[in-house]
């Protein structure tokens, strides 16, 4: 009785951290886009324009969510399910503060590798049940895309696996106690979070990646013919995505929930326990969130060609010789 | 090379061309009989006009004396002599045809598309002849000046 | 005759296929990426283009046949809707033309106020597209970086003209009005402003890397076929032609002032983005020149209320934001034209479409049509 009380608690605390945060992360794309093309973005719903998501969320519930009449009915309206499903698996071993995690399960990391490969499944089935050319063809894309650039984010991951030795997740925050792996691991570890970064922005169809939608070629790409709140699913799900592998790059790179501790200044680490590690988690989250936005508002998007040929003769060859050095320094324990 | 001089090459292979001098440029006036190899001597040879600029075709029916007259009209340069002439072919309003210049000048391809949806003039042996602007069921030539649309032409 | 029948679902609906297994798409005519209405057909075999077909006549409004029963003072006005970005070049190219048949001419002070305007709608021209061609290729914080300028030279123009895009600011033998006093001001600072944001443009744009590798090398057009598809303006100056009617036939004081023709050999997009970016700074150079040297007199010459054109046939040709704009007036002696042709670049232009894109991504097609600049009431005319 109790498991099923603490499930139920569960499931309701991660569906409204789910609302909450596709509200909070849709205003603050907005707000950093009109920041950075000199604009002031909403500010007319709400104090600075703060519920200007809640009333585009009402607008969309409101609305119609059409079917085209040569649809796979079953497959189209499963898709957006599908997404958000995956995207609600990878919340179970995020650590949001200490001791706060769903589920410690002891191959943490290589569980959210897994499970966020599914979200591709429910972007083909999107594209393929639309039958819109458009749609099929941002599929594709996609398709290709994450399944490529899953390999140097895995690979990333992989580096500091072997660096803590560890899969779960706990273990890796707790082996930064005395640094964040980003500093400890020298040259080799900076560079995996950078090819990190670049394949989990890839991996959210994020600009400059974001072929699957790229609205100038493709109209809308896989959810050209979705509306009302299924394409809201979407929508939601492409937050709470990145949300989820920033969230990931924090625990791996920036030590998670770990407050920022140096070597052997006791006063300096002590002040830094003060600030709580939610805090720190959610400082960290929000710090990579923004890097991927600021992407998004200052590039262009890449060719179909071009960002496969950049993932295979570029990142791969490169995160596969950077895992080589790592494990060189984690076994010499060259590492701080 | 100046007009006089282009008028000399020219006569050399339309002996029989029309010239008119009075305009801007040298005009000159072919049969649609040797429309086709004398667009095929400018582009090629001594002339060298590779440059179409304009293409176009006028209505002489409003006018007292071309009542069965279209006249195609082509604006060439030469980008490496740097001469301008106007070509006209006269064209039989009831039934007009002309050989196509698209594989001499490329550009020409789409502008006689356009001025046989708006002219109706049939461009023998182009590549790909329908309606550009139009939709393929229309009827008539709104460019010709007998076109009639109650509903949307105002007359002032 | 083979006719193209558009199927009753429209298209764009069913994974149809052409014979050979090849997906055919629509592109427009109500697409992000046409800025228009301009209907591509487009044969993709995956995501490599075979053929692109272009389906023109949505917005065609059949100016030339309006403009046969408007006077010569009224048919200007309508030229401003057609490339709407360069209004005022097409208005002055009509208006030589009007000058030519007339034999009439214009006081210095307009030809140089009729040059500055122009020469401003250029930049205002090259701006939007420059923000549009980056919004193109992915990036859509440049197009409000380009705007925040661009609207420094529409409320110039507002201020003179009394409109901010279709001015219908020139009339035959002159302007219609005089400059607005604060027209000099207001352009010098806008030039302080520009200059500086200029550069801010290379550092976002065009030394990016992914928009090197998006533009270089794509939608290659060498210089005969240019010349062979009628392409004129950045486009064809891109390929290494030298089509500045500005330079080779100058009109108004062109002749008087110093700027250089861009011309880059490549023929590829990223050479034809260079063009246009570097004629902003030769646009602002004219305008340096002409800024503080308005010759005092007359704005407008004398003309009689009814202007009536000789029997005979004028063409004159201006040098618009897209390249060559050529009016082509047939008179009969009466007040209205017998017959009017616009010569106008993006549709000789757009004929190049299918050449440059065959073979290419159907990513490619954005950085080409970007770089062609297509506007497409011009083309519908």
């Amino acid at each position: 009785m109790a498991l099923i009380l603490e499930c139920v608690i569960v499931m309701l605390l991660v569906i409204s951290l789910f609302a909450v945060l596709g509200l909070v992360l849709v205003l603050m794309e907005r707000k950093v886009a009109a920041r950075m093309q000199i604009r002031l973005g909403p500010n007319r719903v709400g104090p600075k324009g703060m519920f200007q998501t809640a009333a585009d969320t009402l607008k969309l519930m409101m609305k119609e969510g059409l079917t085209p009449d040569g649809a796979d009915k079953f497959l189209f309206n499963l898709a957006p399910f599908v997404v958000m499903i995956a995207a609600m698996l990878i919340m179970a071993p995020i650590a949001f503060a200490k001791g706060f995690q769903i589920w410690d399960i002891n191959i943490g990391v290589l569980y959210v590798s897994a499970v966020s490969s599914v979200s591709v499944i429910g972007i083909l089935m999107a594209g393929w049940a639309s039958n819109n050319k458009y749609s099929l063809l941002g599929a594709m894309r996609s398709g290709a895309q994450i399944v490529s650039y899953e390999l140097s984010a895995g690979l990333s991951i992989i580096s500091i696996v072997v660096l803590s030795g560890s899969l779960q997740v706990s273990d890796i925050i707790a082996s930064q106690q005395t640094g964040w792996w980003l500093f400890r691991g020298h040259i080799p570890a900076i560079i995996a979070f950078v090819i990190f970064i670049i394949a989990v922005t890839a991996e959210t169809n994020r600009a400059p990646f974001d072929l699957a939608e790229a609205e100038s070629e493709l109209t809308a790409g896989f959810h050209t013919e979705y509306s009302g709140m299924k394409f809201a699913l979407f929508f939601l799900a492409e937050y709470i995505n990145i949300f989820i592998v920033c969230a990931i790059g924090a625990t791996l790179f920036l030590g998670g929930w770990m407050p920022l501790h140096m070597g052997h200044w006791e006063g300096f680490n002590h002040l830094m326990d003060y600030i709580p590690s939610s805090l720190w988690f959610l400082g960290k989250t929000f710090f990579l969130i923004f890097l991927i936005m600021w992407f998004r508002w200052t590039f262009p998007r890449l060719r179909v060609d071009q960002l496969l040929s950049l993932e295979w003769k570029y990142l791969l060859p490169i995160s596969m010789f950077n895992l080589l050095l790592i494990t060189l320094i984690a076994i010499m324990g060259w590492h701080f | 090379m100046t007009n006089e001089e282009i008028k000399q090459h020219i006569i050399t292979v339309q002996p029989n061309g029309v010239f008119d001098e009075t305009g801007e440029w040298l005009q000159v006036q072919v049969e649609v009989g040797e429309w086709k190899p004398f667009a095929q001597w400018l582009r090629n040879d001594a002339l060298q006009m590779d440059f179409l600029f304009c293409l176009t075709c006028i209505d002489w029916s409003a006018t007292a004396t071309g009542k069965t007259l279209l006249t195609m009209v082509y604006h060439f340069t030469s980008t490496v002599f740097r001469h301008t002439i106007v070509v006209k072919v006269k064209l039989d309003r009831n039934n007009p045809e002309i050989e196509t210049v698209s594989d001499c000048w490329r550009t020409a391809e789409l502008h006689e598309r356009e001025v046989f949806d708006l002219f109706g003039v049939k461009f023998l042996h182009h590549p790909d002849l329908r309606r550009l602007v139009l939709t393929d069921d229309f009827e008539g030539y709104p460019l010709r000046k007998d076109f009639e649309d109650p509903i949307n032409m105002i007359k002032l | 005759m083979e006719t193209y029948k558009v199927p009753p679902n429209g298209g764009d609906e069913g994974l149809d296929t052409a014979d050979d297994g090849a997906l055919v798409i629509n592109v427009g005519p109500q697409h992000p990426a046409t800025h228009g209405v301009l209907h591509l057909v487009i044969t993709l075999q995956g995501e490599t283009i075979q053929k692109i077909e272009p389906h023109l006549g949505y917005i065609h409004r059949s100016i030339e046949k309006m403009c046969e029963s408007l006077s010569y003072r009224q048919f200007i006005y309508v030229t401003s809707r057609m490339d709407y970005l360069s209004a005022h070049i097409n208005n002055h190219g009509c208006a030589l033309c009007v000058e030519k048949g007339l034999q009439l001419e214009v006081p210095p002070r307009a030809q140089v106020i009729r040059v500055l305007m122009g020469e401003l709608t250029r930049i205002a021209s090259h701006e939007l597209w420059w923000g549009a061609m980056a919004m193109d290729l992915g990036a859509f914080t440049p197009f409000f970086y380009a705007f925040r300028e661009r609207e420094t030279i529409n409320d110039i123009m507002e201020e003179t003209c009394g409109a901010r895009l279709t001015m219908n600011y020139m009339v035959p033998g002159g302007v219609m009005y005089d400059l607005h006093p604060n027209f000099q001001q207001r352009v010098k600072d806008f030039i302080q402003l520009f200059n500086n944001k200029i550069d801010e443009y290379d550092d976002l744009v065009t030394g990016n890397i992914i928009f090197q590798n998006r533009t270089k090398g794509v939608g290659v057009l060498s210089a005969a076929d240019a010349i062979s598809y009628g392409c004129t303006g950045p486009v064809a100056r891109g390929s290494g032609v030298a089509c500045d009617i500005r330079k080779l036939y100058p009109y108004a004081v062109y002749d008087k002032v110093a700027f250089d023709e861009i011309i880059e050999t490549a023929g590829d997009s990223y050479a034809r983005y260079l063009v246009r970016v570097k004629e902003l700074r030769q646009s602002v150079r004219i305008i340096e020149q002409l800024i503080d040297n308005i010759p005092e007199g007359d704005f407008q010459a004398k003309t009689k209320a009814v202007l009536k054109l000789p029997k005979g046939e004028f063409y004159s040709r201006v040098e618009t934001a897209r390249g060559e704009f050529g009016v082509y007036i047939v008179s009969e002696g009466g007040t209205t034209p017998y017959r009017i042709k616009f010569r106008s670049p993006g549709f000789s232009n757009l004929s190049a479409l299918d050449h440059m894109s065959r073979g290419s991504k159907i990513g490619d097609l954005m950085a080409i049509m970007g770089t062609l600049d297509l506007v497409i009431p011009d083309i519908d005319r």
